[in-house]
């Protein structure tokens, strides 16, 4: 999260990529000729219509969905399935409910392919319990908690196997605004103390100003890049920025031009039915 | 409190019984009075060893719920993981759980005699017909995010199997095993017809057979009442089991 970055090192690369679904009901293009980078370090948010097809960009990133055309490297090499080098949140956090608090931030560690972390675990699972505001609940069940505390449980597990890069999926879409406001403020805290490279995909122009270096505005079905917005405001952020005017300005430009897409994909689905 | 409700629910049920006798709506050839049922229970217990009646069917069951179950296990898992397979064997497993079990028991004769192994053979298709659908429904339901997050996080395909498919099927076959231990105290006295000298079912059948009506009442509620006491301890067991479960 530095907005100094000077020759920042790429690590995920973008190059021509489409991606078209076969159903029942004929063929859907949903990803046509994407390009883009993402440097070490750097948070980038997609903002685009809902079914515009940027959770599927962010799929093939993470390896569950692969590209027809073109190609997505991760530090040079193709993207070959999931991995642990990437850590996934998912809108619908998929915590296990069978496990504990303790027991699914630890899940990720006691797996074979996360060995070398395993030994210290127990500092890990508390080091993220403290961070995520869940100490006192090692014990509970996930039933037990609330939308928010399930959220920041899956950002715990998700973390202590110490992916570098993240893929956020409307991480916090289902939240309350102060719970939401608090996520974020919690996300920052956790980057600024580890840096890791971040894709978020959001419906909030706000949040994406908020915690992104970059913007990449996403059209209507089938995606294409539309506009890269370069956040310009410095780090750390905090939430009075959201009040003045710069960002203001920047929110309400960036709403217009999303609202229009939203707004072509409405009439895309429309005709569809 | 589901205890005393219980208590209630069947002192109840025997006092609209005890009235009806007492108003001699049936004949009370037919309709024995309860006193007269559980004396006829405290005789045969003593006398006529019903305890044994009472384990060989109850064994007969367990026996035939897990052997039903051990095989329903791994065909459900495959039937609900590949969908394929499904496709291509559900139309089978749903003609076959289509027929009663009694339908068969000529069949199991022809087959295998009238020893144990025939009454057991029913007893196990019942379990097995009755629990893998249960199964393979279940497996078919876990939530893909599961999945997908243990393979975020590196998960190997036996540990996704091990520590994600177990645990989230369980709440599905603990149903399993009760559904099935409840369809085979159904069938057991169908299996019991095929030449058992002994059982519950038997009871029932003796008493048929030299019409004594308490007997026939004396059998049926025990067969009741064990279903009973056994589907309490499994449901004990799978509240025990399943406490991260959200109570629905």
């Amino acid at each position: 999260m530095n907005t100094q970055q000077q020759e920042a090192r790429e690590r995920v690369i973008f190059k021509n990529v489409s991606k078209t679904y076969h159903g029942d009901h004929g063929s859907v293009k949903v990803v046509e000729d994407v390009s883009f980078n993402l440097a070490e370090g750097e948070f980038v948010s997609l903002i685009g219509p809902s079914g515009c097809g940027k959770t599927t960009m962010l799929q093939m990133l993470a390896g569950f969905v692969t590209p027809d055309t073109g190609s997505i490297t991760l530090d040079g090499a193709a993207i070959k399935g999931p991995g642990s080098d990437r850590g996934v949140i998912f809108q619908e956090y998929g915590v296990f409910p069978w496990l504990t608090v303790q027991k699914n931030i630890e899940f990720g560690l006691s797996l074979s392919c996360n060995k070398r972390l395993g030994s210290n675990s127990k500092e890990i699972v508390s080091h993220y319990l403290k961070l995520m505001h869940l100490n006192g609940f090692e014990n509970a069940y996930p039933k037990h908690l609330s939308g928010g505390m399930r959220q920041r449980l899956a950002l715990a597990r998700a973390y202590a196997v110490n992916p570098n890069i993240l893929l956020m999926d409307e991480p916090f879409g289902a939240l309350d605004a102060q719970t939401r406001l608090a996520l974020q403020l919690q996300l920052m805290e956790v980057l600024t103390e580890e840096q890791k490279t971040v894709l978020l995909i959001t419906h909030s122009v706000e949040e994406a100003i908020f915690l992104s270096n970059r913007i990449l505005i996403i059209s209507a079905r089938p995606s294409q890049i539309l506009r890269v917005v370069d956040v310009p405001f410095p780090y750390p952020r905090t939430p009075e920025l959201t009040a003045t005017p710069e960002f203001q300005k920047l929110r309400l430009e960036l709403e217009e031009l999303s609202m229009q897409q939203y707004a072509k994909q409405q009439e895309l689905a429309a005709e569809e039915q | 409190m589901s205890m005393l409700a219980g208590i209630a629910s069947f002192s109840t049920l025997g006092a609209v019984w005890g009235v009806i006798w007492w108003l001699n709506l049936f004949d009370r050839g037919l309709l024995p009075a309860p006193w007269e049922v559980l004396n006829v229970l405290t005789v045969q217990m003593t006398e006529k060893e019903l305890w044994l009646d009472i384990l060989l069917s109850a064994r007969r069951v367990v026996v035939g719920v897990f052997c039903g179950l051990a095989i329903a296990l791994p065909v459900g898992f495959i039937l609900g993981w590949y969908k394929s397979v499904r496709a291509f064997i559900d139309p089978v497993i749903n003609f076959f759980r289509a027929l009663p079990p009694i339908a068969l028991i000529p069949l199991v004769i022809v087959y295998f005699g009238i020893g144990e192994l025939a009454r057991l053979s029913v007893l196990i298709y019942a379990a097995f017909f009755s629990s893998v659908i249960v199964i393979y429904e279940g497996i078919k339901m876990i939530p893909p995010i599961y999945i997908r997050v243990s393979k975020a996080l590196g998960a190997t395909d036996f540990e996704i199997f091990k520590r994600i498919v177990v645990p989230a099927a369980l709440p599905h076959v603990l149903t399993a095993f009760r559904v099935s231990t409840g369809v085979c105290w159904t069938t057991l006295v169908a299996a019991e017809l095929v030449a058992a000298e002994r059982g519950l079912g038997a009871v029932i059948v003796n008493g048929q057979n030299f019409f004594q009506v308490p007997v026939i009442f004396v059998g049926i509620i025990m067969i009741g009442a064990v279903a009973v006491i056994m589907d309490q301890l499994l449901r004990y067991a799978t509240a025990h089991l399943l406490t991260w479960q959200e109570s629905i």
